[in-house]
Formats: C-alpha cells, sequence, structure tokens
C-alpha cells in the first residue's frame, strides 16, 4: 500500500510516535494515526477521489483542506455531506464516497410525461396518431 | 440550552488564542470556538527562515499560546462550526453546530481564505490550493504527491513551494495561469513582476535574490521581462516561470499532467508553443481573502481595500465595530502575518475587558498593545500588500464616518 507519510522533516523533525487507528472507506480497511482526518489519512494511503460529483460523476478530491470549499463531503456512519479534511478518523469508522444522485428533472432523465401544457397537447397528439 | 460566557470568541488562530488569554488575565468567562480538530488555525501551517536565519515553526508558535491560554484556563472547544451570530436582548446568540452559545461580547477571528483561480481541469482529484498542500505537509504530515506544479506567483506560493521541498516533494515549476475572466491579475506577467520586485526586500533570503536580479526601474523590469529566461528563474533550484503560463491541467480520474504555453511580457499566448509535463499533483495559489461572512450576517459595515485583501469588517484601532459588543481581530480585518494577527487579538482582548469590566485603568495598557501592532506590522518580514498602512487608514476612515 501507497505510503505518503513524512516520517522526517529536517525542520518539524521525526515524527511522534502516535496510536493507529481502524476505519472503513468504501467496504475496504484503511489505517492512520490517531489524530489524522478522514482526507490526510486516506492521502497518506494513496487515495485521492472522495466523491463522485453528484450530477456529472466527475471525481472529486480536496481542495482547501481547511473546511471552507466543501470539496471533499463524504458519507460517515450513514451521515451525509460530512467534510473529510476536518473530521478525525475513530476507530471502526465506517467512510463512504459520495455518489452520483438521481437527477428527474435533467432533460436526459426526463420520462414521457409532459411538463407544460403546451407539451401535454403535443403528447396528446402522438398518442392518438 | 444555550450556555452564557462573558465573551465568545470564534477562531482558535493567534488572534483568537492571544485575547482569549488577555480574557482569562482579566478573569472573565470565555470560550473559543474553532472547526478545525485542533486548536492554532492557519499559524499551525506555517514554516520559513526568517532573515536571521532562525525558523519560523507555526507549531511551536501556537503550542506557546496554547499553552498559555490552557495555563490561564481558557474554555477552547474544537470541531465546533459557527454558522449564524443573532441580536438578542443583552448580547447575542452564536449558533454551531454543537448547540447554541451566549454572551454579551463576541470576538470574530476568522482568519481568511484562498481565493479560488480556477483553470481547465482544476476539479480532478491531485488539484488542490497552496493552503491545503501547507497543511497537510506540515500539519498531517502527508505528502500531498511525489511532483508537482504551482499554479500562481506570490509570496504565500513561493514560501510554501518551498515547505514542500523541505518535506521531500518535487516541485516541476511555479508559473502563471493563462489569462481568464478570473484570474486578471494574478496572469498577467508585468504585474506580478512588479509585485514581486515590491516586496523582494522584505522577504526571505532565497527571495531577495529573486527579486534583485531585476532593477526597479520599470523600463528595466520591462526589458527583463522580455529577456527573461523561457527555462524560468531558479530559486531553491525550483523554476520560477513569468513567460510560460499554465493552460490546463489534464487527467481522467485524477492529475496526469499539465500544458503550458508560452506567453508575451503582457500575458498574451504565442500559439503553437504548447507543452505538456507530467506530474501527479497541482497546486493553486490566488491569494488570500479575509473570511468576514459572519460579521456580515450580524449587520457589521464593510469596507473595500485592494491592499487588505478584499472586503473587511470596519473597525477601529481597538478592534471595536460599529455593532455594539461585536469586535475583529487578525486577518479578517485585513491580511497580514501571523504575527500581527495575534498582536491584533491581545488588543481586542484588552479591549473587551476594558468595556465588561468599565475599567479605565486598562487604558493605558490598551494603547501599549495598539503601538505593539504598529511596531511588529512595521518589522514584517513577509508583507502581503506593500501598501497595508493606506488600507488600514482607509478602514480607520469609514469608522470615524459612521
Amino acid at each position: 500500500m501507497t505510503n505518503r507519510r513524512i516520517e522526517h522533516h529536517p525542520v518539524l523533525g521525526d515524527l511522534d510516535a502516535k496510536s493507529t487507528v481502524t476505519f472503513q472507506f468504501d467496504g475496504r480497511t484503511y489505517e492512520g494515526r490517531e489524530d489524522d482526518t478522514i482526507a490526510s489519512a486516506l492521502l497518506a494511503s494513496g487515495v485521492r477521489t472522495l466523491r463522485k460529483h453528484e450530477e456529472s460523476g466527475n471525481p472529486r478530491g480536496i481542495y482547501c483542506n481547511i473546511g471552507h470549499c466543501y470539496e471533499c463531503r463524504v458519507i460517515v456512519n450513514d451521515v451525509p455531506n460530512v467534510r473529510a479534511c476536518l473530521t478525525p478518523i475513530e476507530n471502526g469508522m465506517i467512510v463512504e464516497s459520495g455518489k452520483v444522485q438521481p437527477s428527474p428533472l435533467h432533460p436526459e432523465n426526463e420520462g414521457p410525461l409532459p411538463r407544460t401544457y403546451a407539451e401535454y397537447r403535443k403528447w396528446e397528439e402522438k398518442q392518438n396518431e | 440550552m444555550s450556555k452564557q460566557h462573558d465573551v465568545v470568541i470564534i477562531g482558535a488562530g493567534p488572534a483568537g488564542l492571544s485575547a482569549a488569554i488577555e480574557l482569562r488575565k482579566n478573569e472573565l468567562n470565555v470560550v473559543v470556538l474553532d472547526e478545525f480538530p485542533r486548536p492554532g488555525g492557519r499559524l499551525l501551517g506555517q514554516l520559513h527562515e526568517e532573515p536571521t536565519g532562525e525558523w519560523w515553526n507555526g507549531i511551536k508558535e501556537s503550542n506557546k499560546l496554547l499553552a498559555e491560554a490552557e495555563r490561564l484556563e481558557a474554555n477552547i472547544q474544537c470541531e465546533v462550526s459557527v454558522h449564524h451570530i443573532e441580536k438578542v436582548t443583552d448580547g447575542f446568540s452564536v449558533h454551531t453546530s454543537k448547540g447554541l452559545h451566549h454572551a454579551k461580547n463576541v470576538l470574530i477571528a476568522t482568519g481568511a481564505a484562498e481565493s479560488a483561480a480556477p483553470i481547465p481541469g482544476w476539479t480532478l482529484p491531485g488539484v488542490m490550493s497552496i493552503g491545503a498542500a501547507q497543511v497537510m505537509t506540515n500539519v498531517h504530515r502527508v505528502k500531498v504527491g511525489e511532483k508537482g506544479v504551482i499554479v500562481g506567483v506570490n509570496v504565500l506560493s513561493a514560501a510554501i513551494a518551498r515547505e514542500l521541498q523541505l518535506a521531500g516533494t518535487d516541485i516541476h515549476s511555479m508559473a502563471l495561469p493563462v489569462e481568464n475572466i478570473v484570474s486578471e491579475n494574478e496572469s498577467n506577467p508585468k504585474k506580478v513582476m512588479e509585485r514581486l520586485v515590491r516586496i523582494a526586500h522584505l522577504a526571505p533570503s532565497a527571495f531577495i535574490k529573486f527579486g534583485s536580479k531585476f532593477a526597479k526601474a520599470e523600463f528595466v523590469r520591462n526589458l527583463a521581462l522580455r529577456f527573461y529566461p523561457r527555462g524560468g528563474i531558479k530559486m531553491w533550484g525550483m523554476p520560477i516561470h513569468l513567460r510560460k503560463a499554465i493552460k490546463q491541467i489534464n487527467g481522467t480520474d485524477k492529475v496526469e499532467s499539465v500544458t503550458f504555453v508560452n506567453v508575451t511580457p503582457d500575458g498574451d499566448i504565442i500559439e503553437g508553443t504548447e507543452e505538456t509535463v507530467e506530474c501527479d499533483f497541482v497546486c493553486i495559489a490566488g491569494g488570500l481573502y479575509p473570511l468576514a461572512e459572519l460579521a456580515a450576517v450580524i449587520g457589521c459595515p464593510f469596507q473595500y481595500s485592494t491592499e487588505l485583501g478584499g472586503h473587511v469588517p470596519v473597525h477601529n484601532e481597538a478592534m471595536e465595530t460599529p455593532v455594539d459588543g461585536i469586535y475583529v481581530a487578525g486577518n479578517i480585518t485585513g491580511i497580514e502575518s501571523a504575527k500581527v494577527a495575534r498582536d491584533q487579538g491581545t488588543v481586542a482582548g484588552i479591549s473587551i475587558a476594558k468595556a465588561l469590566k468599565e475599567d479605565e485603568s486598562l487604558n493605558g495598557k490598551l494603547l501599549e498593545a495598539m503601538e505593539t501592532v504598529r511596531a511588529t506590522r512595521a518589522a514584517a518580514t513577509i508583507q502581503f500588500h506593500p501598501h497595508i498602512d493606506e488600507g488600514r487608514a482607509k478602514v480607520s476612515a469609514a469608522y470615524e464616518q459612521l
């Protein structure tokens, strides 16, 4: 597994010993350090994608990392829209990535039913053909 | 049920913590709220070499303030998000993700946020703000990638680029974004060069070398820009490009490369000069602006100042706003160094204590603390804007006119 942890640093010194915390992300088990956020623990293991855009499905990861942009929203223990960059990991925590949501109002997803009276008239004509 | 305090401080950065220290010295009941898991604010991530050769270590500086605040038994609560302040009889209700707090006085010390500088491809995982990379590297101790490119050339991005290098992260280069409707001043090589030369005398060692390569006269600067090497000018071994700009970030599910393009001294693209560089992360540095929404919802009037980084709540030198009982300190009042923020917090703390205790003997201390802010500002190593004083004067004038 990828390890991006900065163990040694020329100015900040060596990383202190911390206990290991185990949590799940999309069904897989990951380890992080106590004091890690969901975002830092996942990035340390090489995971950048935290969710799919609700409509387009494009992958998204952290952007600001301090809670302002909400790009890192994930589902934590069934609670949606939790910011991965501000939430410390806990043992047994179940984290899921944000998924594509149904968008019934998108033109491509519309059913055959008319939305306006004009559309209804056209629809009715078609039915009678 | 709401909790009653003398003062609620929003933000546990250098300003909020210093204010808490002063308030506790005066034995006032204070709660400090912050949504980050640990106190320190953006000070936590800072790490740079001062001209004296000493290192400014944000974690150590935060710990110093925290230790003092804890010694004085200040109540500091992290992982609490404040989303509203409401005026009620005899004070304010502060609405948070973990319930209500009530106090006669509120200090808003929310700091700054980073301006976005969008370019095509910027939503790909692996693209992040420069501040995000700083916190990930220095606070969480996680490498943001193996090799990256920095979009945006300014004091902040140069300082953080160095921090990433120190942690063993390879920075390919720093360059400007291609001009678009959002980037404007950040993508014009002439304007960027002008700013860099103006700050060079104030900045840490390597920056001085960079700045001194260009004379101060405009015509020399323009000449320098015309003959600016296509390979960039190196700082800490990392090329800084002003004649190559970043056009887009490429990748399917994550950052795979960026596309550079040559530009004229005015920032116009030279067609047919595209060049692709492989990398696994990109940092966008659009500069900082005061994070002031909470001051707006409680009705503080605002003053715009380019020098201070954007719209700031109107306030006086004692950190009072025109809304009785609402105080501000730190980067919400203008983008400056953490040292200035810390000293402003001290002013705000004394100011609130003076008002609450109706203690005129605190006057001398307040004047002294205000003088300290001025001295710290004058001695600042990194100045985000060369005309801070003009911006401050503008805001003070707005306060006087009310």
